[in-house]
């Protein structure tokens, strides 16, 4: 198994792991923290096909992730203010209890 | 292959899972910050200096500290009366590991094909530096945008209404 | 004959280095250093907790701890043997694995950040191109530790004192890498070994240290500040405030674990002493050229311990910030005050050599400084004092 190869599989997991927290858990900020790790194995993987492919002086794989990290800084940001927003509203973040769209 | 790699590995693929099964919504938030601490070092080991440094600064000293505050907001650290895990979740736990055994298959399949090991790349800041302004300047003053769009989004979604009792 | 004892450090560490085989020789030569490194700055820190406590003593008018050995010297050493032999308490409802693994956190952290520091000519641990990233990063990772700290211990008043410190800290975070960014913008480099390289220049027999230009000198304020706020001392230092919230959010550690939070603190003040005198104070560069015949680390650790000198005595003069007047101060003021500090300095790299551009940036500093704290304090009118009740 190629050094890469291994890097992609602890991606893919990882990415399996925060999809399936976010799909299983009733807190609305888990979910978030599911998301969380998915994006982070998504910038594992840009990184390790930058660091083995052909021109890595392109930078190309390491400046996708960065941005990548911005954006996902911000969306952290703007979730977490949805989420103490939805709690004002309807006194829980229990997800599977905020399920009529009539408040 | 070496033992770093295997050990960081496992940190972080055990800190993720504590992560999504924990009972204790704060110890979830503390196991996440340790899997953004893995995948940090995991940068650090595939030579992107840059992005693991950024990855530290960005996640473990904004991110969590941002969840961790959301937690203690909405009394998530009470435990919760009917357990922690959703109707749903035989399905939501089946959905991911169709996912990992299609991206597991598609990545052992082609493992002929991926390159083996490439010479160390030697990426200076100064050169991230002229990239972040010759080349990806567009994408740079987007995510400028983005981040005060996101900023402002965020302080008024929050904020308590006029008329609603604090 | 001086530059043997300059590099003493480094020779001695070559000198046991070869000792060994060569596969071993990277690492005992790391492990040397780290090893250093881990006895020296404790060692600063018990001398620091004696000159606290006499200084401040002297400050307000008593003398300090006088009864273990001559002028108190020894007080570290009873300070010590107390910690280690009190029983360590851990409440019952408290999180047991959370309230252990905070002090530790922290401990590590902090000790983490002297790796990239230049303690002398040769003398870093690691030369790492990102070097200040690295110690900024390392140095936001320390806020989680107070988090834990505070929530594991169960008690109100030690989440409220975490929630505080953490608030305190994060909104110092931003103008703290503000300032040193005119630094890096006029250095050309984020390692700090060419930062203090690029100070160690003389004209006149004057040092070209950052501190001595108009926006060196005001970013090393707000630096100053910022760090203060950072390490969450006085007069930051709310959430530990002894009359405010017992003891904030380590009320519930005793014994060894208070200590290490104790050493955690101190420790970080050095942290960051050391990166200011780097950034700022030209780290291991002489004042004047004719003093190059001193060692380099003399005038490193000098240079920090002037700064926690002068912590020592700003706790002793201020009085402590409310909350909400050091949020207030942190984003209406210093962080605007960042930002037009990196304006000036690009002016100031692009407007060449004379004397005109020290006139102009000096000026932009002064006049906005003296407007904009014009326009801060004039909400707050000095009347008669008014009640406010709870109805």
């Amino acid at each position: 198994m190629t050094p890469l190869a291994g890097y992609l599989l602890v991606a893919a997991l990882v990415f399996a792991i925060g999809l399936a927290g976010a799909l299983t858990r009733r807190n609305a900020i888990l979910v978030l923290i599911g998301i969380e790790l998915m994006l982070n194995a998504a910038n594992l993987n840009l990184i390790a096909f930058w660091r083995y492919s052909p021109h890595p002086e392109v930078l190309t794989g390491m400046m996708f992730a960065v941005f990548s990290i911005a954006v996902a800084a911000a969306e952290a940001a703007v979730g977490l203010g949805l989420v103490i927003a939805l709690y004002r509203h309807a006194h829980t973040t229990d997800l599977d209890e905020i399920n009529r769209m009539k408040g | 292959m070496n033992i770093v790699f295997w050990i960081l590995a496992v940190i972080t693929v055990l800190s993720g899972l504590a992560a999504v099964t924990l009972k204790n919504t704060v110890h979830c938030a503390l196991a996440v910050t340790g899997a953004f601490a893995g995948l940090a070092l995991l940068f650090l080991q595939l030579d992107a200096q840059f992005a693991g440094f950024a990855q530290i600064l960005v996640y473990i000293g904004a991110v969590a500290i941002l969840v961790v505050f959301a937690i203690l907001l909405t009394r998530g650290s009470d435990t919760p009366a009917q357990g922690v895990f959703s109707r749903t979740w035989f399905a939501g736990l089946l959905i991911a590991a169709a996912v990992f055994t299609v991206l597991g298959w598609a990545v052992m399949n082609s493992a002929a094909a991926l390159p083996h090991e490439n010479a160390v790349p030697t990426v200076t800041v100064q050169q991230i530096g002229q990239a972040l302004m010759g080349r990806y300047v567009l994408p740079l003053e987007i995510v400028a945008l983005l981040l005060t769009a996101a900023m402002l989004g965020a302080v008024i979604v929050a904020m308590h209404e006029k008329g609603e009792p604090k | 004959m001086a530059n043997t004892l300059d590099q003493i450090f480094v020779l001695l560490k070559h000198w046991i280095v070869a000792y060994f085989p060569l596969a071993l020789q990277p690492v005992v030569g790391i492990l040397l250093s780290v090893v250093a490194i881990i006895a020296t700055f404790p060692a600063l820190f018990a001398l620091t907790t004696v000159i606290e406590r006499k200084g401040l003593g002297r400050m307000q008018n008593r003398i300090g701890p006088n009864r273990t050995g001559p002028f108190g010297i020894l007080q570290p050493v009873a300070d010590g043997i107390k910690s280690l032999t009190k029983e360590d308490i851990v409440p019952r409802s408290a999180d047991a694995v959370v309230h252990f693994v905070a002090p530790l956190v922290l401990v590590v952290v902090v000790f983490m950040g002297f790796a990239v520091l230049p303690m002398g000519r040769n003398m870093q641990l690691v030369d790492m191109d990102a070097g200040l990233l690295y110690f900024f990063a390392i140095g936001a990772s320390a806020e989680l530790s107070i988090f834990m700290a505070g929530w594991s211990s169960r008690n109100k008043y030690s989440l409220l004192g975490a929630m505080r410190a953490v608030a305190q800290m994060i909104s110092y975070e931003v103008p703290l890498l503000m300032s040193t960014v005119a630094i890096v913008m006029i250095t050309g480099s984020l390692s700090l070994v060419k930062i203090v390289e690029a100070q160690n220049q003389y004209t006149w027999g004057l040092p070209h240290w950052y501190i001595f230009t108009p926006w060196g000198f005001a970013a090393f304020i707000m630096f100053c500040i910022a760090a203060m706020a950072e390490t969450n001392r006085s007069p930051f230092d709310l959430p530990e405030g002894e009359s405010e919230l017992v003891a904030g959010y380590f009320t519930e550690y005793s014994g060894f674990k208070f200590a290490l939070f104790f050493l955690g603190e101190y420790v970080g003040m050095f942290s960051i002493s050391g990166l200011g005198t780097t950034l700022f104070l030209g780290g291991w560069s002489a004042p004047l050229a004719v003093l190059n015949f001193m060692p380099s680390w003399i005038w490193f650790f000098s240079k920090v311990m002037l700064s926690i000198v002068v912590m020592i005595w700003i706790r002793g003069t201020l009085p402590r910030l409310r909350q909400d007047q050091l949020m207030n101060f942190a984003w209406k003021f210093v962080l605007p005050m960042t930002l037009l500090n990196l304006f000036v300095a690009g002016l100031w790299r692009f407007m060449g050599e004379g004397i005109l551009r020290w006139l102009v940036c000096s000026a932009i500093l002064l006049g906005v400084y003296v407007i904009v704290g014009r326009t801060e304090m004039r909400r707050r009118k000095i009347g008669p004092r008014s009640y406010r009740y709870a109805e």
